[in-house]
């Protein structure tokens, strides 16, 4: 939802750059998974904040559900039973959109103003000019993004822009009961971790981390790891994610590339017919085939 | 909870064990993490099934359900073997000295006073060897064979590593890890704290579970200390406020022991129920039971009580038998019960044995349901395809449904686990024509006094003789009913010091218990919640989070009963000489001409340390009991199996069938042949709550639906693959009194255990489907439970039982 | 322009309405592909009545100019096989551009570049259907990878194709006489003998 209250940093589709006098605190969410319950109240906070409410589904034989994001689901917990050594571990991981400093679907959305992303790092879809084509979607590269059957448009997560923009924290953040979503400054979201981190340490969990990819930028929501070196543990939390390479050429300098190639085709034409002339047919030809017809 | 919520964060090492905090209490749980998180303290999960609470665990270990005391008497075993106690405390702060009847047995599985065919116990030898004094006989060194303390080091010798873990079917090493982490804290500044609910009150042990641990925490030195005690995680927002108003009749408000058919007048009643003190110097709080007895004769009959009239006595009923829910029921099935008034309570769905339960409503001339909701029970004649089928024209019952509103459509008070009584406003009107139910109560109250005082009756003068001085007599407040139950002078109350003194004057709230007298001159709704809207107004309405002790004491947030007493038996917090056991954590404290510090003491505020006055005020010993005479059961606890038990015999005593179960649990005729065999239903299930729901409030939510569409059952793979069960089947669980049929979870949270040679498979059963609501629809997961409870307090077994499972 | 009776048939009615069939349409896709494909042009999707408009009408454009190009294909497929003559002409295609087309051999009715063309645009068109067909998210869920795949494709082959075009409309245009053949049908003998001169001989039986 557009907000004049927040400033924006990027425009989907926009070449020239946002206004960027005033300078604005990186914000983030914070997601400790190791004190997470997965008790899914970020699933229904985000449904009564934003008042979506998906289709009462079916079990699938797991705890997960819905069982995946989607127009109206903008945040699932995913579970993963892992063993390790010997030592069994329930993985429990909020998935939603890591609002990446260098947005996949902001790269790809063709449509003007559709995506935003704010100078407080929030990426944040504006459905009024979106125009459905599902771009961010191959731009994502978390696989985020969901267009919605009812009316075409690309829903996702906005880590609450309407709650930030006026100091409240997201509605997920809001209702964790174990704090395990935390929310502030990029900075202060990178200090607790670090504690967490030594925490986790003492524990045993010798690779606990936080999960800040450098691959997309960084994000603005993180994870705390138990086990930092192998994210895919967390349901296929991607280990080293970046914007794919087909996407970066497609949205990337091949863009301009091609647009001034097939304008240099029609000037070239041009030129020619300026340079060259037109190709008639000879005088010779035609004097020629008077002579026979009136032969 | 003896200690609450907030103090969880001053713990160092949690025990979740007999519930799942993190599933049925997300948000206290975050008081765990805050330890985790600040205290570098451990959480250790027991459980069956590796839960949500063991997902953030240190360590977990699996235990076969129903098995619990055998694990836990098991950690006694190591602490008293390993001396790993804190002795100071328990010979100064426990019954360990006391000298027991030289008559008290225990012989393969059964105490002495045994009457099987009651089954039921004589206490005649479970008591103290009394001195000439008159004060029971102790002896400080703990060396006499009869001594309470070399009684208990006797009867938990069994409890031998290896014998728990092959009844537990948890590893030994797992077992002895746990023990040696618990161990740990019997340093005086170390504290453990249990986090536990109905996992460990639904069996037929269900009070013995809880006492085992209440012993090893007595052991290491662990009541009354910031961040130990014992926690019961109340199911409910409000239960405790149920519980301590006392909505059953086996007690009256306050945990007053109810009025039988022998207690023929007040003055027996009494005498009956306030103790003399067993050691000298003690409080023995409850010798002031007429106080809070005749203060609430004055609450209900007001002026028509007097002392010429026993204050009423005659007009209380006097329980003839037991009532409790499953008793109740039984009695409905009988055909032996007309009527019945069902307000917030779905026994369709919540009470064992669902087909029995229906068959018994059935039975009934009318049935009035109050409740926001439409519940199961509501529609227990209308068939529901496979999830209820029943035949209407064999129902001769007629339901009427009055629409009450949800505590959030309402201005009242909430009582939380922690003791802590906070009023909450209300958020919005009920819709329709929902009604509170102080109104629907009130309204059906003014027609049946109406009618009485039309028509007479058999015995009008309970319901005439009822005080009812609301303003508005059909609309009494929640304010006024608050103010009642804390209580009010009706006369001048005079300093029991300086009888010319008035401390409070006529028509004044009472400040607290106290002040309350047994001569007619207080009235007082519920003795524990005195003082909660005193003079200065109404203190459950306080917001005032400042915590100058950085303990989470906040004592100027809402009013905990007692007295506002955050952490009860807190004078157990400090030594002999008044100093904190822990400085660093200090409850209370001697200052050398009162007790004070960080809460309400649990003393008397001037008994100076040298005068002897036990922390455990509330016994008449003023210690704490490892040999407790009141209960039904036996004075130690003792590993029984569950009624339906996947073994043939008890672990602990192969050769006596009497002693399989627990011996002194009541089983209603008829129901010992609807227990099933293990050759028919080999594997155990138990059943439990998920977070995505409450009970059976939230399927009726959309949000919630979401969140936890469909009934599912958890099974392990081992046995998923026995079954040849895929995760995403439809499977068909049966015990011996019906089935439900649900999606499987096949997980490797659930472990096949090694018990007694026997691998024994685990059913998991979440219970929040019916046919009611906007889930999806499902069974009622109590077709599958067993009907029998609690040998103490009939809770019935609903976390062990018996059952098969297929695919369908 | 004085339409003589002696003119020679180049492409009749069908022929012509087919072939316009697939210009529009490849007009409107690259127009609103063009708006999807850059930001300085997506303007040009107010000439659908917006974004949305766009998106949704772009791909069932694709559709019908791909039935169209299909029929247009089997239409013109014979004519379209190279030939050693079709390679010599290619080969000496930059002498033609220069204005001297002397030395060019000897041409059927269509010449060396024009069924380079034809078969360029042929795959084009293929590949564009196919690769559409993974970026249709209203009709198709494909694996992301294959549709990011399919992206890359879809443009890469949309500019080289839009530069095709833009080479087919000036050709046309540049040589003169050339447009009437999609127009009416019909061109002077002399354009015939001059540029298709096989074609020429073919259709009038004269040397």
């Amino acid at each position: 939802m557009a907000l004049q209250s927040l400033d924006i940093a990027r425009r989907s589709a926009t070449t020239t750059p946002a206004p960027g006098v005033r300078q604005t605190t990186e914000v983030a969410k914070l997601i400790d998974v190791s004190t997470c319950i997965g008790c899914k109240a970020c699933q229904a906070a985000c449904m009564e904040w934003n008042d979506i409410r998906d289709e009462v589904g079916v079990n699938h034989g797991v705890y997960d559900n819905p069982m995946d994001l989607t127009a109206k689901s903008w945040t699932v917990m995913r579970y993963a039973e892992v063993e390790e050594k010997g030592k069994l571990e329930w993985l429990i991981r909020k998935d939603g959109c890591m609002h990446c400093a260098d947005p996949g679907c902001l790269k790809a959305c063709p449509a003007p103003g559709a995506i935003i992303q704010y100078a407080n790092g929030i990426v944040d879809f504006h459905q009024e000019n979106c125009i459905g084509c599902g771009y961010c979607i191959t731009g994502c590269p978390f696989n985020i993004p969901r267009i919605s059957q009812e009316d075409n448009k690309a829903y996702k997560c906005s880590l609450c822009s309407d709650r930030v923009a006026v100091g409240q924290a997201p509605a997920c953040a809001k209702v964790c009961p174990t704090g395990a979503i935390q929310f502030g400054s990029k900075e202060q979201m990178k200090d607790y971790a670090a504690k967490r981190v030594v925490d986790l340490k003492s524990r045993g969990y010798d690779k606990a981390g936080l999960y800040d990819p450098a691959g997309v930028g960084g994000t603005h929501v993180m994870y705390v790891l138990h086990h930092a070196d192998r994210p895919e543990l967390y349901k296929g939390l991607p280990a080293d994610p970046s914007i794919s390479p087909l996407v970066s050429l497609w949205k990337g300098f091949a863009k301009p590339l091609a647009s001034v190639a097939m304008a240099a085709v029609a000037l070239g034409s041009l030129f020619h017919y300026v340079m060259k002339g037109p190709n008639e047919v000879s005088k010779e030809l035609e004097d020629e085939l008077e002579k026979e017809d009136t032969k | 909870m003896t200690n609450h919520w907030v103090d969880l964060k001053n713990s160092d090492l949690v025990i979740v064990m007999g519930g799942n905090a993190a599933e049925a209490h997300p948000c206290g749980f975050k008081w765990v993490i805050e330890a985790k998180k600040d205290r570098k303290a451990k959480l250790i999960v027991v459980d069956p099934r590796f839960t949500r609470s063991a997902s953030v665990s240190d360590f977990y270990a699996p235990i076969r359900a129903g098995s619990d005391i055998a694990f836990l008497g098991g950690v006694i075993n190591y602490l008293l073997s390993k001396d790993k106690i804190h002795h100071e405390y328990v010979k100064n702060y426990t019954n360990a000295a006391f000298l027991i009847d030289e008559g008290f047995k225990f012989d393969d599985g059964l105490f002495s006073g045994y009457n099987a065919e009651k089954r039921s116990y004589g206490k005649d030898t479970w008591k103290y060897q009394m001195g000439k004094d008159g004060f029971a006989m102790v002896d400080p060194t703990l060396q006499d064979p009869n001594c309470v303390f070399q009684l208990m080091k006797k009867h938990y010798s069994r409890y031998t590593p290896e014998l728990v873990s092959k009844t537990t079917g948890t590893p030994q090493d797992a077992f002895l890890k746990i023990c040696e982490m618990m161990a740990e804290t019997s340093v005086p500044d170390k504290t453990m704290t249990i986090c536990y609910a109905l996992g460990w009150t639904e069996h037929s042990v269900g009070s013995q579970n809880i006492r085992t641990m209440a012993l090893i925490q007595l052991l290491l030195g662990n009541m009354g200390m910031a961040g130990g005690g014992i926690n019961a995680l109340r199911g409910h927002a409000n239960v405790q406020g149920i519980t301590d108003m006392c909505l059953y009749s086996e007690v009256l408000p306050g945990y007053l022991s109810a009025p039988t058919d022998a207690d023929v007048d007040r003055k027996t009643y009494l005498e009956k129920r306030t103790p003399k003190a067993l050691r000298p110097n003690q409080m023995n709080f409850p010798q002031n039971f007429p106080k809070w007895f005749t203060s609430l004769q004055k609450a209900w009959y007001g002026a028509a009580a007097t002392d010429k009239n026993d204050y009423g006595y005659d007009w209380l009923p006097k329980k003839d038998a037991a009532y409790d829910v499953l008793a109740i029921f039984e009695r409905m099935h009988q055909g032996k019960m007309n009527g019945f008034f069902c307000q917030g309570f779905n026994p369709l769905a919540s009470v064992a044995n669902k087909k029995k339960v229906g068959d018994a409503l059935a039975k009934l001339k009318f049935l009035v349901i109050i409740d926001p909701l439409a519940t199961d029970t509501s529609e227990f004649w209308k068939p529901h395809g496979e999830f209820n089928e029943v035949d209407p024209s064999k129902v001769q019952t007629e339901v009427f449904r009055l629409p009450a509103n949800l505590f959030a459509e309402e201005t009242a008070s909430f009582t939380n686990s922690g003791r802590v009584i906070q009023w909450h406003w209300k958020a919005a009107d009920g819709p329709g024509e929902s009604k509170g139910d102080i109104e629907i109560l009130a309204a059906l109250f003014l027609k049946l006094k109406a009618m009485y005082a039309k028509d007479g009756g058999k015995l009008p003068e309970p319901i005439l003789n009822l005080t009812w001085p609301y303003r508005i007599p059909a609309k009494p407040s929640s304010a006024e009913l608050l103010m009642e139950i804390s209580g009010k002078a009706l006369g001048d109350v005079f300093d029991p010091k300086d009888k010319t003194k008035v401390i409070v004057k006529a028509g004044d709230q009472v400040a607290g218990f106290a002040q309350l007298r047994d001569d007619g001159s207080t009235s007082c709704g519920n003795w524990i919640y005195s003082g909660c809207w005193s003079q200065a107004g109404n203190l459950t309405a306080r917001r005032d989070n400042s915590d100058p002790s950085g303990l989470g004491q906040t004592l100027n947030w809402g009013f905990a009963w007692p007295a506002n007493r955050r952490i009860i038996y807190n004078r157990a917090s400090c030594d002999l000489s008044g100093k904190p056991w822990d400085p660093k954590r200090t409850v209370i404290k001697w200052t050398g001409t009162a007790w004070g510090g960080n809460d309400v003491p649990d003393m008397r505020p001037d008994a100076a340390p040298d005068e002897n006055v036990m922390p455990f005020i509330m016994t008449p010993e003023g210690v704490a009991r490892l040999f407790a005479p009141a209960m039904a059961d036996g004075p130690f606890p003792e590993h029984y199996e569950p009624f339906e038990t996947p073994l043939d015999k008890n672990p602990f005593h192969p050769g006596n069938p009497k002693a399989t179960s627990n011996p002194a649990a009541r089983v209603f005729k008829g129901d010992m042949e609807t227990f099933g065999k293990a050759k028919d239903f080999p594997y155990v299930a138990t059943t439990y709550r998920l977070v995505e729901h409450f009970h059976f409030w939230t399927k009726h939510s959309r949000i919630n639906a979401v969140l936890q569409p469909d009934q599912f059952v958890e099974i392990s793979e081992q046995l998923a693959q026995e079954k040849g069960i895929a995760t995403g089947d439809k499977v068909k669980v049966r015990s011996n009194r019906g089935f439900i049929k649900a999606v499987a979870v096949v997980t490797k949270r659930i472990k096949t255990l090694d018990v007694d040679g026997k691998k024994i498979h685990t059913v998991g059963i979440p219970i929040h489907w019916g046919f009611k609501g906007v889930t999806k629809p499902g069974f009622i997961t109590n077709t599958l439970t067993p009907f029998v409870g609690d040998a103490n307090c009939q809770t019935p077994e609903y976390k062990a039982f018996l059952v098969n499972i297929e695919k369908v | 322009m004085i339409r003589n009776p002696k003119d020679l048939a180049r492409y009749d009615a069908h022929e012509r309405a087919n072939h316009w069939l697939v210009g529009i349409c490849f007009i409107l896709l690259a127009l609103s592909g063009l708006a999807f494909f850059h930001p300085a042009f997506y303007p040009l999707t107010q000439l659908f009545g917006g974004g949305v408009w766009a998106r949704i009408l772009h791909p069932y454009i694709g559709v019908i100019m791909a039935v169209a190009f299909i029929v247009m294909f089997f239409r013109f497929r014979a004519l379209n096989v190279m030939t050693p003559a079709d390679k010599e002409w290619l080969s000496r295609a930059g002498e033609m551009m220069n204005g001297d087309d002397h030395n060019m051999p000897e041409q059927g009715k269509y010449n060396g570049g024009q069924k380079a063309m034809f078969w360029v645009m042929a795959l084009s068109v293929l590949l564009l259907f196919v690769s559409g067909i993974f970026l249709w998210r209203a009709y198709f869920s494909l694996p992301v990878d294959v549709v990011r795949l399919g992206a890359v494709v879809h443009a890469a082959i949309a500019a080289i194709m839009i530069a095709m075009i833009f080479v087919h409309v000036y050709a046309a245009l540049w040589v003169r006489g050339t447009v009437r053949a999609m127009v009416y049908g019909t061109v002077t003998r002399a354009w015939a003998k001059q540029h298709h001169r096989a074609w020429y001989r073919q259709v009038t039986g004269k040397s």
